[in-house]
């Protein structure tokens, strides 16, 4: 029976075909799926396979190139925007993207991440914060939340310690090669909408030549929050969201915050 | 007519980078070797040829650049000096596990640490025997002039490129400093993203529709596959050892004992030479012009006709374990150096052999 | 024919540009030559030195202990480069600031009061020149139209205006010498 209705003329939703067939090795109710499938789906819909080069981070999404079926580079933790810079230097017509979480972004790789918004390097950086060390089980991020509890930070994060949850987005929206900045969700459909909106306005004006456009992404970590995903998604908007609020932050190279 | 100059190792090396259609450098200025991306900078090449110059914010991040970059298919480079090139050293090791080809320059000074700003060669097993994490080897070229500075620029892409491979270009302070006549080679287009597309279709430039996606990756999580993939390498390498290795012999023909010298030590070993032999001593100077592979097979056949070796080094016993190795234990090796960025004089050469060697 | 030459003094006193000019001089002359600075801290108002070597043949090693001629430009320099030039070598000072002359006997000792003579005529920046100048009429190394190329050859385009009052100062230079001792 459910073989009969899969008909051409009853289809209302088809995979990109820019996500490959590849079984995806996220947990479920991670946003990193959503993140990949919104992504590739504005590429494909912008008509710029064959002129998209995307770079891989370290961290939960280091496969994000098995699933992705564009070109893509695989960076050392931390130093994609290293390598974004050199590859739009280098082929300036193409859409170069990167794809990096809250450790690669915001600790190990802040230097770069800064020193590439700084130049206003015309690409897309595309930051996935949740809010944990996914990949390596469950450690304390830049972004943790005060008091969060992770593996090493089991008696939660004290501020006076570690100091506070980073906003980098925030922080490099106040860059001037930076022209816009702005903080998401995948939790909700209508969210998912207003991301795509958002990257595609990235690719547009980084393909332009406006600047570096970064596009920061709220994503739940169940499995590291110890939560079941509809928990963490209730958590994730009483918590997360209340300290990392979503938005604009900047806009066309104007603060809006 | 030929293009005589009078440049630096180091301006010679940036000046033969855009007449060998190099699309990229990437780099951050450290002593002593600034001047090669002073020398760039000065020459706006992205008038000239379109090449792209970048001053980056650390070593760390300009050696990702080289390997995104290589991972295009370009011609890229970088150079640094012995600090520089530790901290590049975990790129280096992905680029040479993704199997992508470039140029690293490095200038070496005196270690270890932050060292002495002056000549050196005590980078030498870094350059050698891998530098970085993992089964790797580099191409590595020991420049003894400032006209090899600029001949092993267009040599070590075309290497780099037919061995899919980084090359190091293993230089010392007083080969970057010097000034020395060199004749400049013609200049050579660079690459049209066509020709990239064709010569090396494995470089991330957009999938077309008639292939599969390109990813540029060192990551394997599956052991197996990995340990393939390393003896993959294996065999590249065991291929660069039997057709690469090169070296200059200078009077060995006659000669009784041999010096083993590279870069600006092999050009203080030709005047102790010359010292030597104007005192009756019958000694020759071999060259490894690459130390990795290192010219083992030319070593070992001087070894059954020669009384003894010496190496002599900016470094403390380094070389002196490969002709070691060569020589199989058939006639004695000897070893002088001097290091933290002291060079020695070809008088001290003369006096060790006198008394080390004869 | 090789002649290998230490200058010495300090920054700032065009010493590696006067290296520089010879060497590119000697070049003209289809001559082998090599100029190896000193560098680091030292060149930013410390002393400076440079070893130039000019020779028929290929020059071996740039790096040298042992000079035929030691041009010297300060005291710390004199100190430094007196006991380095070959018995029976040459060495030139201006013996502005210098309080202890150089004592060795078994060498050629010339003074050139360059110094006094560019501050007395308005030439501080051709100083340098002067000095070489004084060089060339001891060891004339290098032809008067190979000079020419070769200031031609290292000064930027920009300065090409300057060059008659670098070869004014180089005249002048070969008159200011004085032999001061004959090596033993």
């Amino acid at each position: 029976m459910s073989q009969n209705i899969c008909t051409p003329e009853n289809l209302v939703y088809k995979k990109t075909s820019l996500l490959t067939d590849k079984i995806m090795h996220y947990c479920p109710g991670c946003g990193h799926g959503t993140i990949h499938r919104a992504l590739m789906e504005v590429v494909d819909e912008m008509g710029l396979q064959d002129k998209t080069v995307g770079i891989a981070p370290v961290g939960c999404s280091v496969l994000a190139y098995d699933y992705m079926n564009i070109d893509m580079q695989e960076a050392a933790h931390g130093r994609a925007p290293a390598v974004a810079t050199a590859i739009k230097r280098l082929m300036p017509d193409k859409l170069v993207f990167t794809y990096q979480g809250d450790g690669d972004l915001a600790a190990i790789g802040t230097a770069e991440t800064i020193h590439c918004c700084n130049r206003g390097e015309n690409i897309l950086m595309v930051f996935v914060n949740n809010a944990i060390y996914g990949m390596t089980g469950g450690q304390m991020a830049p972004t943790t939340l005060e008091g969060m509890k992770t593996a090493t930070s089991p008696y939660g994060r004290d501020v006076n310690k570690v100091g506070w949850p980073l906003r980098i987005t925030e922080m490099v929206a106040q860059l001037n090669g930076v022209w816009s900045a702005s903080r998401h969700t995948v939790h909700t459909p209508a969210a998912v909408m207003k991301l795509k909106k958002a990257l595609k306005k990235g690719i547009e004006d980084s393909m332009a030549g406006k600047g570096t456009c970064f596009v920061e992404v709220c994503s739940s970590c169940n499995s590291g929050w110890k939560m079941t995903p509809v928990e963490a998604n209730k958590w994730m908007e009483e918590h997360v969201l209340e300290y990392f609020v979503p938005g604009d932050i900047k806009v066309d190279g104007k603060l809006v915050r | 007519m030929e293009d005589l100059r009078l440049m630096k190792g180091n301006e010679a090396f940036a000046e033969a980078a855009i007449r060998a259609g190099c699309d990229g450098y990437f780099g951050y200025p450290i002593t002593p070797q600034s001047e090669v991306m002073e020398y760039l900078m000065k020459e706006r090449p992205e008038n000239r040829t379109g090449m792209v110059v970048l001053q980056a914010e650390s070593e760390v991040s300009s050696i990702n650049m080289v390997y995104a970059g290589a991972g295009c298919g370009k011609r890229v480079m970088t150079s640094t000096s012995s600090p520089g090139y530790s901290l590049m050293q975990e790129g280096i090791s992905y680029i040479a596990a993704a199997e992508l080809p470039c140029i690293v320059l490095n200038v070496v000074r005196g270690g270890p640490g932050l060292g002495t700003i002056q000549p050196s060669q005590s980078d030498y097993f870094q350059a050698t025997k891998g530098g970085g994490h993992g089964d790797y080897r580099l191409i590595v070229l020991a420049p003894s002039s400032v006209q090899e500075m600029s001949d092993f620029v267009s040599m070590g892409f075309d290497l780099a490129f037919k061995y899919r491979n980084p090359v190091l270009i293993l230089a010392d302070g007083v080969i970057g400093q010097t000034m020395e006549k060199v004749v400049l080679q013609p200049q050579r287009p660079r690459l049209t993203e066509e020709e990239i597309r064709k010569n090396t279709p494995w470089a991330t430039v957009g999938k077309s529709i008639d292939r599969e996606h390109n990813i540029v990756t060192s990551l394997d999580l599956q052991a197996a596959s990995q340990e393939k993939h390393v003896l993959h390498l294996q065999e590249k390498y065991r291929q660069i050892e039997a057709a690469e290795a090169r070296c200059e012999m200078i009077k060995c023909e006659d000669a009784e004992y041999v010096l083993v010298a590279y870069g600006s030590s092999a050009r203080i070993c030709q005047k102790a030479v010359d010292l030597l032999r104007a005192k009756g001593v019958k000694v020759g100077l071999l060259r490894p012009i690459t130390l990795w592979p290192f010219p083992s097979k030319e070593v070992k056949e001087l070894a059954t006709r020669v009384k003894g070796f010496m190496s002599v080094e900016m470094s403390l016993g380094q070389m002196v374990e490969d002709v070691k190795l060569a020589v199989e234990g058939k006639v004695k090796v000897e070893f002088f150096g001097r290091c933290g960025g002291i060079v020695p004089a070809p008088e001290e050469v003369v006096h060790a052999v006198e008394t080390k060697l004869l | 024919m090789t002649e290998e030459i230490i200058i010495a003094g300090f920054g700032g006193q065009g010493v590696l540009s006067m290296g520089k000019i010879l060497a590119y001089s000697g070049v003209m002359e289809n001559k082998e030559v090599s100029w190896m600075p000193s560098y680091g801290p030292e060149m930013r108002g410390g002393t400076a030195n440079v070893t130039v070597i000019i020779s028929d043949e290929r020059i071996s090693s740039p790096v040298i202990t042992k000079y035929d001629t030691a041009i010297i430009l300060n005291q710390q320099s004199l100190d430094k480069f007196e006991s380095a030039v070959q018995p029976g070598g040459t060495l030139i000072y201006d013996p502005n600031g210098i309080t202890h002359k150089p004592t060795r006997k078994d060498i050629n000792i010339y003074t050139i009061e360059a110094n006094d003579a560019a501050n007395k005529m308005g030439m501080n920046k051709v100083f340098n020149m002067i000095v070489l100048g004084g060089f060339l009429k001891i060891k004339p190394l290098v032809q008067p139209e190979f000079i020419h190329k070769g200031l031609e050859k290292s000064l930027p385009a920009r300065h090409h205006n300057m060059i008659p009052e670098n070869e004014k100062a180089i005249e002048l230079g070969r008159t200011l010498i004085k032999q001061e001792q004959k090596a033993e």
